[in-house]
């Protein structure tokens, strides 16, 4: 079962990265990264890392991704828009997958309310990873600081105007 | 939730790359104050900043320690590369100050940008963990990628950041990828541990895998054949000062590291891991010597004469053993020196306002400015590897060891190569003293600063080349603990 999963999840990973380098399509490549991303965080929560995946998911799904699409609307202009919509016939499938998700969603939300709450953090938790940043790996912590003030400064002396 | 306890925090195995940081911050912070028109005090305070580490790993020599759960070890050998890239850091520095302005290009973030990059390389020499020798290695690489396009309104510029910087991020991820695999394959980053349960098991195909990845990371740093692409795009376009720090400390701190893992951690793994190497720097060797003949180009040139010097070092890392790490150590000590001070002549020359970089505008160059013309000539001398110049010894410790660990014929590639440089070499000085100058030579613009790194450089060729022992013994000394 496992085994399936990961197949499933690793050729969703492999065919989004593809997609991503072999799209023409800036807007298109960008939507393969954020299906790559999310299947990357797929696998790091069957790994038993759910602070990786959450943080996959929140900051280079979310918070990355909207800047990439942000920068490819500003920086290369598309063709405008217009005329009907060629795919129109597949509106039909919004109703029914909808209501297949807010059904799944329900199911969730039903089997979460009889579970009881998680006793002890598990390995991949925040508490765990918080623990080994401050202890085990503390150098490698203190030294990413320096490592991202060196980026800051280097882009303020490429960005800035006068040269 | 239970308190977390606090972990042993030992700094003193720190000190020396501490300084370095701490001067950089300070760097940062006066850059703001006044006097905002001149940045010349900005260049002398992280000259001072450097010796101070300078002082401080000399004074650590033959007491280190280690710390943070073993991720950090000074040793004798971590020391030595302190050393190496203290003084290349200090003579870039004393290159930069009027380089730089005279380009228009000084700024404290420059100095401080050189700074992190050798605090990244300081650490990259004695990291004991593949975790922090891939942080140290961004830290080094990152500050250099801004560098190398610090003169934003030349096109070149753009080009080399833009070139190092793209192909430095796929060679990291093909080093991060190497990390993992090793640490799938021994569940471990420390280098020690790294050892013990490679030397446990049997041959792990994923750990093999893993060391052939972290092999193509490392060889792109190291800019080996054929992963060498980037040097003389990102050699030309730089300035010229960043271009000696590149070619200088950034390699140094990578062999650090490759020695440290390679020929001293894996050598159960020796007979695989020696056949790829033989072939690298059989490879690297001639590749960047032929290459070198068709340069009209000095930087470019210097760019493939210096992949050909990797090679020569990849033929110590080869030969293995204490014998051909000490003359690794050794020979990078010589080419530090050669190299910083080959580069710092041509900042020195300008020609109409520009940079001298073409080799036809060093005609004449003998007659007009003999000192100059004299030192430069003794540089490319010592990087031909003529008696009795550092290159030369350099050179005989680094094929000497081959021989006698019994890769002959890899030392007879090597001397061939060696004869086929001293083509391109040769022709620089032809050119300085038997062409006749052209309307618009090079000419010298003159800097104490430079001067003085210029003859720092030089009475350290002399020196290594009249009296090596010492300085083999210290390099032997440096390398015996780990290798024992």
């Amino acid at each position: 079962m496992a085994l399936a999963a990961f197949l499933l999840i690793a050729a969703v990973a492999l065919v989004s990265a593809l997609g991503l380098i072999l799209k023409r399509n800036a807007v298109h490549g960008a939507l393969f990264l954020v299906v790559n991303l999310g299947s990357i965080a797929a696998l790091y929560l069957m790994l038993g890392a759910e602070f990786l995946a959450a943080a996959q998911v929140i900051i280079y799904a979310g918070a990355i991704m909207v800047l990439f699409v942000f920068a490819i609307m500003v920086l290369i202009p598309g063709k405008e828009e217009t005329g009907p919509d060629p795919r129109r016939s597949y509106r039909l499938l919004a109703a029914p997958l909808g209501a297949l998700l807010l059904f799944e969603l329900a199911v969730a939300l039903a089997a979460r309310r009889g579970a009881p709450g998680a006793a002890t953090a598990p390995a991949g938790s925040v508490e765990a990873i918080g623990r080994l940043l401050f202890t085990d790996f503390l150098f490698p912590f203190e030294l990413t600081s320096v490592l991202l003030l060196a980026a800051m400064v280097g882009v303020l002396l490429l960005a800035r105007r006068r040269a | 939730m239970s308190p977390i306890p606090a972990p042993p925090v030992v700094l003193g195995p720190l000190l020396p790359s501490l300084i370095v940081v701490g001067t950089a911050i300070v760097v940062l912070l006066l850059d703001l104050l006044p006097p905002r028109a001149s940045k010349a005090h900005l260049g002398t305070v992280a000259l001072a900043g450097l010796v101070g580490a300078l002082l401080a790993t000399l004074r650590t020599w033959g007491s280190g320690g280690r710390a943070f759960h073993d991720m950090i070890v000074l040793d004798d050998y971590a020391l030595f590369f302190h050393i190496v890239i203290c003084y290349a850091a200090a003579l870039i520095v004393l290159l930069s100050m009027d380089y730089l302005r005279r380009a228009g290009a000084e700024s404290g973030e420059g100095y401080g940008l050189i700074l992190f990059s050798t605090a990244g390389m300081m650490v990259l020499a004695s990291a004991n963990d593949l975790i922090v020798v891939f942080l140290a290695i961004e830290l080094m690489s990152l500050s250099l990628y801004v560098l190398a396009g610090l003169f934003k309104r030349r096109r070149e510029a753009g080009e080399a950041s833009m070139k190092y910087f793209l192909l430095g991020v796929f060679a990291s991820a093909f080093l991060l990828y190497g990390i993992a695999l090793v640490y799938g394959a021994t569940g471990t980053t420390n280098f020690d541990r790294i050892v013990v349960a490679v030397g446990a098991g049997p041959r792990d195909r994923l750990f093999l895998i893993g060391l052939g990845m972290l092999m193509v990371g490392f060889g792109f740093k190291i800019s080996s054949v054929p992963f060498h692409m980037w040097a003389p795009d990102v050699y030309q376009g730089a300035p010229t000062s960043v271009t000696a720090l590149i070619a200088t400390g950034s390699k140094a701190a990578v062999f650090a590291a490759l020695i440290r893992l390679l020929v001293a951690g894996l050598r159960t793994i020796q007979p695989d891991s020696t056949a790829l190497l033989w072939a690298l720097a059989a490879l690297t060797m001639t590749v960047g010597n032929v290459v070198a003949i068709a340069q009209s180009n000095l930087k470019r040139m210097l760019a493939y004469s210096s992949i050909a010097h990797v090679g020569y070092m990849l033929v110590g890392l080869v030969a293995g053993g204490a014998p051909g790490a000490g003359a690794v150590l050794f020979y990078l000590l010589a080419y530090t020196f050669t190299t910083v001070g080959t580069f710092g002549v041509i900042a020195l020359c300008e020609r109409a306002g520009q940079e001298a970089v073409e080799v036809r505008d060093y005609a004449g160059l003998g007659r007009r400015h003999p000192l100059l013309a004299l030192t430069l000539g003794l540089f490319l001398l010592s990087l031909i590897g003529i008696p009795p110049l550092a290159g030369f010894v350099g050179k005989f410790y680094l094929f000497g060891s081959a021989v006698r660990a019994g890769y002959v014929w890899l030392a007879v590639i090597a001397v061939l190569n060696s004869a086929v440089a001293a083509y391109y070499y040769l022709r620089v000085i032809v050119y300085m003293y038997m062409q006749e100058p052209e309307a618009a030579s090079a000419s010298l613009a003159p800097s104490f600063a430079g001067g003085l790194a210029l003859a720092i450089a030089l009475i350290g060729i002399v020196l290594l080349g009249v009296m090596p022992a010492p300085f083999a013994d210290l390099a032997q000394a440096a390398v015996a603990p780990l290798i024992r």
